[in-house]
């Protein structure tokens, strides 16, 4: 089950982003025999999901300066960086796909991270918006723009703008879609969860949630 | 006949009485057989099948099998472990199972089993069925979404409050469990404090406004695995019998 880690290609002069708390003395131990100057990079993305997982993330408090000490943010809604500048060594994916966007924002994660995670519910599946897969995306349609009691929609249409991702017939779980190396449970899953998931993947050891840890909810 | 009867689960020496089946006589030794459909105060049923262990070599569902002389039973093998993770994972694909907002979840005993097995993601693609849901009684809903077809209510109702409010219509996956009246459960005479209203391990038979009464932390499964209060009967007596 201990997946190697790849680490991140040779550092371009590229990669902006990260200003705030920087390096910085972190009080606690640093929990890596960390080597290469080149950090391994981590992307995250929030598919159809509520970005609730994303503040677990954040919710690992003080950790934060930590794990910038141990990674680098490529591609996330946490630097704001809107495309991979580097191949990434784990990707964090929140939420299911539920849309053609979803699904190619979760291909280019596989073609650009050694490792991928689904993070939460959503992800593994489908969560929340995975309610509709039981009625016809049809009916789902004219319920929300249409027949709805409180709808205002003179034109009544359906929202049908090119700009706008088609939705898929249902919501699949991201592991139905492509190939997923790891699942973290929860809605959200538990700050500590996505800590030991993270440092044991960075420090070469297998995921080990103790107990209290593997929660649904 | 009333003779103790001797028995070995995974090599340890286990003693039943006459009568006891082979998930009795574990839970009297101490020993956790993994089960969802069966309850101590029902009669076995045998429909979930996580109970199964190989008795002599032969897959049978602990519940409802009753305890031999010189039964050889395997229960915490690897391959059975993982039977019992697959039969599991497929509760899971086969309902629309949304623990993040169940009135159930932390006590749930199909959710216990699955933090017990250490599931991190069923391995099978949901079906995401559509079912239906009766919110006809005043103080009792079915959410068939989450039903696994224990058939605890259908023994809780007849055996424990001898009315017969539930029984099982259709066959294979159209199977789902029923009313015995002509159309809503408010049409039948089950009131909120029978047993059968308690027996779901699930939760697709609840008492309304009764939901997310304990906090996240203090519920049944939220800090031990389910079936340690059996292991820990056998912690508590070590070496009592047998060796």
């Amino acid at each position: 089950m201990p997946k190697t880690r790849t680490a991140a290609a040779p550092r371009k002069g590229a990669a902006p982003r990260k200003t705030a708390a920087g390096p910085k003395a972190a009080a606690a131990p640093a929990p890596a025999p960390q080597t290469a100057p080149a950090k391994p990079r981590v992307a995250t993305c929030s598919l159809a999901g509520c970005f609730g997982c994303h503040m677990s993330i954040l919710d690992i408090d003080e950790r934060i300066l930590q794990l910038i000490e141990l990674v680098e943010f490529d591609k996330s809604p946490i630097d704001d960086l809107k495309r991979f500048t580097q191949r990434c060594a784990i990707g964090l994916v929140e939420g299911g796909c539920c849309n053609a966007e979803n699904v190619h924002v979760l291909q280019d994660f596989r073609k650009n991270c050694d490792i991928l995670i689904s993070v939460g519910e959503c992800a593994i599946c489908g969560g929340i918006p995975a309610m509709r897969n039981t009625i016809p995306l049809r009916e789902c349609l004219e319920e929300a723009y249409i027949a709805g009691p409180t709808v205002h929609n003179p034109s009544n249409r359906i929202p049908d703008d090119p700009e706008i991702p088609r939705l898929l017939n249902r919501v699949y779980p991201c592991h139905e879609i492509v190939k997923m190396d790891y699942y973290l449970q929860g809605c959200p899953p538990p700050a500590d969860a996505i800590w030991a998931a993270l440092t044991a993947l960075l420090t070469n050891r297998p995921i080990q949630l103790p107990y209290e840890l593997l929660k649904y909810d | 006949m009333s003779e103790a009867i001797e028995m070995t689960i995974d090599g340890v020496a286990v003693t039943a009485a006459p009568g006891q089946t082979i998930l009795q006589a574990a839970d009297a030794a101490g020993i956790y057989i993994p089960r969802l459909c069966a309850h101590p105060e029902l009669t076995p049923f045998g429909a979930c099948r996580v109970c199964t262990v190989k008795v002599n070599g032969r897959p049978q569902a602990a519940c409802t099998t009753p305890a031999t002389k010189g039964m050889v039973i395997e229960n915490d093998t690897a391959e059975l472990l993982e039977h019992r993770r697959s039969l599991i994972e497929m509760l899971f694909v086969e309902g629309n199972h949304f623990c993040m907002f169940c009135e159930r979840s932390g006590n749930c005993e199909l959710q216990a089993l699955a933090y017990r097995f250490g599931i991190d993601a069923p391995r099978h693609a949901y079906q995401f069925p559509e079912r239906s849901l009766d919110g006809s009684h005043p103080d009792v809903f079915i959410d068939r979404n989450r039903c696994v077809l224990c058939a605890r209510c259908v023994r809780a109702s007849a055996e424990l409050d001898h009315k017969h409010v539930f029984d099982f219509v259709g066959r294979g996956s159209h199977k789902r469990i029923w009313v015995d009246a002509k159309e809503r459960l408010s049409d039948t005479p089950l009131a909120v404090g029978d047993r059968a209203v308690g027996a779901c391990p699930v939760g697709a038979i609840l008492r309304k406004r009764t939901g997310y009464a304990t906090p996240i932390g203090k519920r049944a499964y939220d800090r031990q695995p389910i079936g340690s209060e059996i292991e820990a009967a056998r912690a508590a007596a070590p070496t009592a019998k047998g060796s």
